[in-house]
C-alpha cells in the first residue's frame, strides 16, 4: 500500500509534559483519513510537526516514500502539505483573489497581473465545486466561504496532502453537509486529506479510516466502516461513554423568569442587536437558546445577568420587576450565570482558585469579619468545593486560576455557581472548547440542577447540546425569536434552517415594520 | 532540601529577582566609577556602599529622612499598580500635599500647636486625594488613559501651586513659600536616635502607613475588591463589584499616598520651601522606581525606599572624591532597568530549583 504521509515514532517534549511520545501516522494516497482525540491529546503538536511549525525530537517523516526534513510551512508547501487552520488566516479587509494569491503572487515588470491568478481560481472553483465570489471582501462573505477561500489557497498552491484543523466547529449544519460533500469531491480528484475533529458522526461521514491518540499517545489505527462510534470514543476517552445524555422527563413547576418585549440596541450597527424577545423560564426545565454566533444572544444574556442596560421591556423574576437592577443584586438573589468567556467574565486568572471562588461571596459575614478577609472559611469553602465538584488543580486551594486546565476552570465556575443555591442557572455555552469527559460532567451537572427544581437557561451553538440537554428549544436569528421547538421532534436540518432565518415558527411570523 | 524549599517559594522568588537586579546595577556603576577615576573607582564604591554610614548616626538619620517621602510615592505609585493602574502623576499630588500643608501650617495657627501639624497632613492628604481622583473619574467613567492623565495633571498641578504660593504664602524675598514653623512636625524620638540628622516622626509615619496598606490590600474584603478590579475589570464588574467605584477610591488612596509624602517633607522643619519654579517635583517620580523595586508590595516598598535613599547619601559623600552624585542616578537607573527584566531574573530561579529538584529525586 503506497503511503503518501509517513510520520514515524514522532515524539515532541515541552518544558514538563511530552506532547507526543512515539507516534506513528500512515496516510494513504487518496483517503481521508481522520484524526481523533480529546483536547491536549497531541493532535494539534503532531500536525505542527508536520506542518514545519515544531521540530520533533525524534521519529522521521516520508512524504511520498522519501524521507524529508520539514523546518517551516514553506517546506511543507514546497511538499504539497497545505493547511486550513481552526482559525482562518486571512486578511480582513482585502478581497476573495487577493487573499488567495497573497504570497504567491503573479507579477510582471514589477505590476500585480491578476488576470491569469483569476482564470485558474475560477477553473479551481469550477471543478471542486467551491462556490465563491472572487471580488468581494473578507469580512462581508459568510464563514463558509472563508472556509471555501481557505481551501481554494491550498489548491491555487497546488498543495495535494490537505490538513483539515477542526474545519466544522464554526459551521451551520448545512455548511458541515456542504463541505462534507467537497472533501469527498477533493479525494475523488486525487488528494489526500488529514481531517483533526472530535466529532464522531463527522468521522463516519466521510473518513476512511481513523488514527486516534490520547494524551500524547499513538492508540491505533482503524477503518471507520468496520468501527463503531461507541469503539471509538472509547478509544479516544479511554472508558465507555454514554452519548445518550440519561434524562428523565422534566418536571416543570412555576415561572421563574419572565421576559418581555426585550429590546437593546446593538453597538456596532443601527438596528437592534436583541429585538422584542418575550418567554418564560420555568421551574425544572432547561430551555435553550440556539442560534448560529453573534444572532443576539450574548446581548440577551448581558441583560439577563445586568451586564448590559436594556432599551426597552421588562424582565421579571420571581414576580419582581428586575429589569433595572443592579448585577449584585441579581447575582445575590439565585439568578447564577456561567459566563461566555470564562476568561473575560468568569474568572479573575491571576487570583487563586479559592479567590475565585468566593468572587461573588467574599463580602457574606460567613467569608468576613468587619472588613478584614476571614481565610480559614475560604480555605474550607475551597477545599470542599474541590472535593464535591472533583476540581483538579496543581496546588489545590493556592493553584493561580490561570495556571489550570480549562475544563477545570469550567468546573470550578460551575461549582461556584451551582453552590450559591440558584433558582435560575444561565449557562452560555457552558462546554465550549472541553473534551468529552468535561463535557459529560457539565452536561450531568446541569440535568442534575434541574432535577433539583431550578431553571436552567443554555445558550449553545452545539446542535447534539442543543438537542440532548434541552426541554425546550428557542431559536434566535438577527435578534429575534423566531421559533420554539421540541427537541424530541425536530431534527437537525429543521433546526438549521430556523437558525439561518429561512424558516419561522407558528406564532413568530415576521412582523411588518410598520413601526 | 531548604534550599529547594526556599527557591520554590513565591515571595523568594519575587524578592531574589530584586536583589539579583541591586547587584547587577552595583556592578555596572562600579564599572562607570572605573571608566571616569580608575584611581579612585574602590574608595568610591565603599562609599556608596556605606551610604548613609559614612556619616554616622547623623547620616543613618538623614538617609531615614532621604527616604521618607520616596516610600511614600513609592507607595502611592505600588498601590495604584497592585490595582491595575499606573499612577504616573504622584508628582502632582505630592505638590499639591505640600502646598495644602503649608497653607495649613501657615495660615490655621489659630489651631493648638499640638494638633496643627497633625491637621495640616490630613489636609495634604485629601488634596492629594482629590488631585489623583481626577484621573480616577476620567478612567471610570469616560475610560480616559490614568498614564495621559496623571502626566497632564502633574504639569496644571505644579502651575496651580506656583500660582498658589505667589498669591497665599508667598516669601516674596526669596521666591519661595513661607515657614510653616508652627507646624513644623514633631522629631518623635529620632533625634534621640540619630543626633543633628533631619529624621522626624515622617518615617516613622511613613513606614506605618506602608503597614497598614499592606493589611488594607491583602487581609481586607476591600483590598480584594481593588485587586480584582485591576486584575480583570470584566469580571469583577460580573461579580458585582462596583468597578467604577473601585478605580476612583484606588486613584484616590494612590493620591492621599503622594500627597502625605508631600505634607512631611515640606514641614519638617529642614529649611525645604517650594521654590516658585517650572519643575517638577521630583520625588513623584522616584517613587516610581521605588516601586518597581519593591515588587509594589507596601513592605517591599519600605526596604527599596530605604534602599534608595542609602544609596543617595552615598552619593552625597562621595563628593568628597570629586565624583559627581549623579552616578548614583545612573546606577539606581541600571538596577530599575534589571528589575524590569525581572521576569526574566524569576524564570531563571525556576529553572534552577526545577534542576535542583530534579536532582534530589
Amino acid at each position: 500500500m503506497e503511503y503518501v504521509i509517513e510520520m514515524l515514532n514522532i515524539t515532541k517534549e515541552f518544558p514538563g509534559i511530552i506532547a507526543n511520545d512515539d507516534i506513528t501516522l500512515q496516510v494513504r494516497k487518496g483517503e481521508i483519513h481522520a484524526l481523533l482525540g480529546e483536547n491536549g491529546a497531541g493532535k494539534s503538536t503532531l500536525m505542527s510537526v508536520l506542518f514545519g511549525l515544531y521540530i520533533s525530537e525524534k521519529g522521521k517523516i516520508k512524504v511520498r516514500g522519501n524521507e524529508v526534513k520539514i523546518h517551516n510551512p514553506n517546506d511543507a508547501n514546497d511538499l504539497g502539505i497545505g493547511m486550513v487552520h481552526q482559525h482562518f488566516k486571512l486578511v480582513h479587509n482585502f478581497t476573495v483573489l487577493e487573499n488567495i494569491v497573497l504570497g504567491v503572487e503573479t507579477v510582471r515588470g514589477g505590476f500585480l497581473i491578476m488576470d491569469d491568478a483569476r482564470a485558474k481560481i475560477v477553473n479551481l472553483s469550477k471543478q471542486y465545486n467551491l462556490r465563491i465570489e472572487p471580488d468581494a471582501i473578507i469580512e462581508d462573505i459568510s464563514v463558509g466561504m472563508q472556509q471555501r477561500v481557505e481551501i481554494l489557497k491550498m489548491l491555487y498552491r497546488e498543495n495535494d496532502i490537505l490538513i483539515f484543523d477542526e474545519p466544522t466547529a464554526v459551521l451551520t449544519p448545512q455548511e458541515i453537509d456542504e463541505l462534507m460533500k467537497i472533501m469527498k469531491r477533493l479525494v475523488e480528484e486525487g488528494k489526500s486529506i488529514i481531517f483533526i475533529t472530535h466529532k464522531l458522526n463527522e468521522i463516519k461521514a466521510v473518513a476512511d479510516r481513523v488514527s486516534v491518540l490520547r494524551k500524547g499517545k499513538y492508540i491505533g489505527t482503524v477503518d471507520v466502516a468496520n468501527t463503531s462510534k461507541e469503539e471509538m470514543s472509547e478509544m479516544m476517552v479511554g472508558r465507555k461513554v454514554i452519548f445518550e445524555i440519561a434524562k428523565g422527563e422534566a418536571n416543570i413547576g412555576d415561572n421563574v423568569l419572565t421576559v418581555r418585549n426585550l429590546s437593546i440596541n446593538s453597538k456596532v450597527h443601527g438596528k437592534s442587536a436583541v429585538h422584542n424577545v418575550s418567554f418564560d423560564l420555568r421551574k425544572g426545565e432547561i430551555l435553550c437558546v440556539a442560534g448560529i454566533e453573534g444572532n443576539g444572544q450574548s446581548e440577551l444574556i448581558y441583560a439577563l445577568t445586568g451586564l448590559l442596560p436594556v432599551d426597552g421591556g421588562e424582565i421579571y423574576y420571581k414576580g419582581e420587576d428586575i429589569t433595572h437592577k443592579p448585577i449584585r443584586y441579581r447575582n445575590s438573589h439565585g439568578i447564577s450565570h456561567i459566563p461566555e468567556d470564562r476568561h473575560k467574565h468568569g474568572l479573575v486568572l491571576d487570583y487563586t482558585l479559592s479567590e475565585n471562588l468566593v468572587l461573588q461571596t467574599y463580602f457574606l459575614n460567613e467569608f468576613q469579619n468587619k472588613g478584614f478577609i476571614n481565610f480559614k472559611s475560604r480555605l474550607t469553602n475551597a477545599k470542599k468545593m474541590i472535593e464535591q465538584y472533583d476540581i483538579r488543580s496543581g496546588e489545590g486551594p493556592i493553584t493561580l486560576v490561570r495556571s489550570m486546565s480549562g475544563g477545570n476552570q469550567q468546573k470550578a465556575i460551575v461549582a461556584r455557581e451551582v453552590e450559591k443555591d440558584p433558582d435560575v442557572i444561565i449557562a452560555v455555552q457552558p462546554t465550549r472548547g472541553l473534551d468529552v469527559g468535561a463535557i459529560e460532567y457539565i452536561h450531568n451537572q446541569l440535568i442534575k440542577q434541574r432535577d433539583m427544581g431550578r431553571a436552567v437557561l443554555l445558550i449553545s451553538l452545539e446542535l447534539s447540546e442543543v438537542l440532548g440537554v434541552s426541554d425546550r428549544i428557542l431559536v434566535m436569528y438577527e435578534g429575534e425569536i423566531v421559533g420554539e421547538v421540541d427537541p424530541k421532534e425536530v431534527t437537525q436540518q429543521e433546526l438549521g434552517l430556523y437558525m439561518s432565518g429561512s424558516k419561522r415558527g407558528a406564532g413568530y411570523e415576521r412582523k411588518e415594520t410598520s413601526e | 532540601m531548604n534550599v529547594k524549599k526556599l527557591l520554590s517559594n513565591r515571595s523568594f522568588k519575587s524578592a531574589s529577582a530584586s536583589v539579583f537586579a541591586i547587584l547587577f546595577g552595583l556592578l555596572i556603576g562600579y564599572i562607570i566609577l572605573l571608566i571616569s577615576n580608575p584611581a579612585q573607582a574602590t574608595r568610591g564604591f565603599i562609599i556608596i556602599l556605606n551610604g548613609g554610614f559614612n556619616g554616622g548616626l547623623r547620616g543613618v538619620g538623614n538617609m531615614l529622612h532621604n527616604a521618607m517621602p520616596i516610600i511614600l510615592t513609592g507607595l502611592s505609585v505600588g498601590f495604584a499598580f497592585k490595582t491595575g493602574l499606573f499612577n504616573i502623576g504622584a508628582s502632582g499630588q505630592f505638590i499639591l500635599g505640600a502646598f495644602t500643608a503649608i497653607y495649613i501650617g501657615v495660615k490655621w495657627t489659630f489651631l493648638p500647636s499640638g494638633t496643627l501639624w497633625i491637621v495640616a497632613i490630613i489636609g495634604a492628604m485629601i488634596a492629594g486625594a482629590l488631585w489623583g481622583g481626577i484621573a480616577g473619574v476620567l478612567k471610570a467613567f469616560r475610560n480616559v488613559n490614568e498614564v495621559i492623565t496623571s502626566i497632564m495633571l502633574n504639569y496644571i498641578g505644579m502651575y496651580l501651586v506656583n500660582f498658589l504660593v505667589v498669591s497665599t504664602v508667598f516669601d516674596l524675598t526669596r521666591n519661595q513659600s513661607i515657614s510653616p514653623r508652627a507646624a513644623y512636625l514633631p522629631t518623635g524620638g529620632m533625634n534621640i536616635l540619630f543626633p543633628l540628622s533631619s529624621a522626624n516622626i515622617g518615617i516613622i509615619i511613613a513606614i506605618v502607613v506602608a503597614i497598614i496598606m499592606y493589611i488594607v490590600l491583602e487581609k481586607t474584603t476591600f483590598g480584594f475588591e481593588l485587586k480584582a478590579v485591576g486584575y480583570n475589570r470584566e469580571a469583577s464588574r460580573y461579580a458585582g463589584i462596583n468597578e467604577k467605584k473601585s478605580i476612583i477610591l484606588s486613584m484616590m488612596i494612590a493620591g492621599a499616598l503622594a500627597g502625605l509624602g508631600g505634607g512631611l517633607l515640606y514641614l519638617s522643619n529642614t529649611g525645604k520651601h517650594i521654590e516658585v519654579v517650572d519643575i517638577l517635583a521630583s520625588e513623584g517620580f522616584n517613587g516610581i522606581p521605588v516601586a518597581l523595586l519593591g515588587l509594589s508590595n507596601p513592605i517591599g516598598i519600605i526596604f527599596s525606599g530605604l534602599f534608595v535613599g542609602h544609596m543617595n547619601m552615598g552619593g552625597f559623600y562621595m563628593q568628597r572624591l570629586r565624583f559627581v552624585p549623579e552616578v548614583i542616578d545612573i546606577m539606581i537607573a541600571i538596577i530599575i532597568y534589571f528589575s524590569a527584566l525581572s521576569l526574566a531574573f524569576k524564570s531563571f530561579i525556576e529553572n534552577l530549583s526545577r534542576k535542583l529538584g530534579g536532582r534530589t529525586k
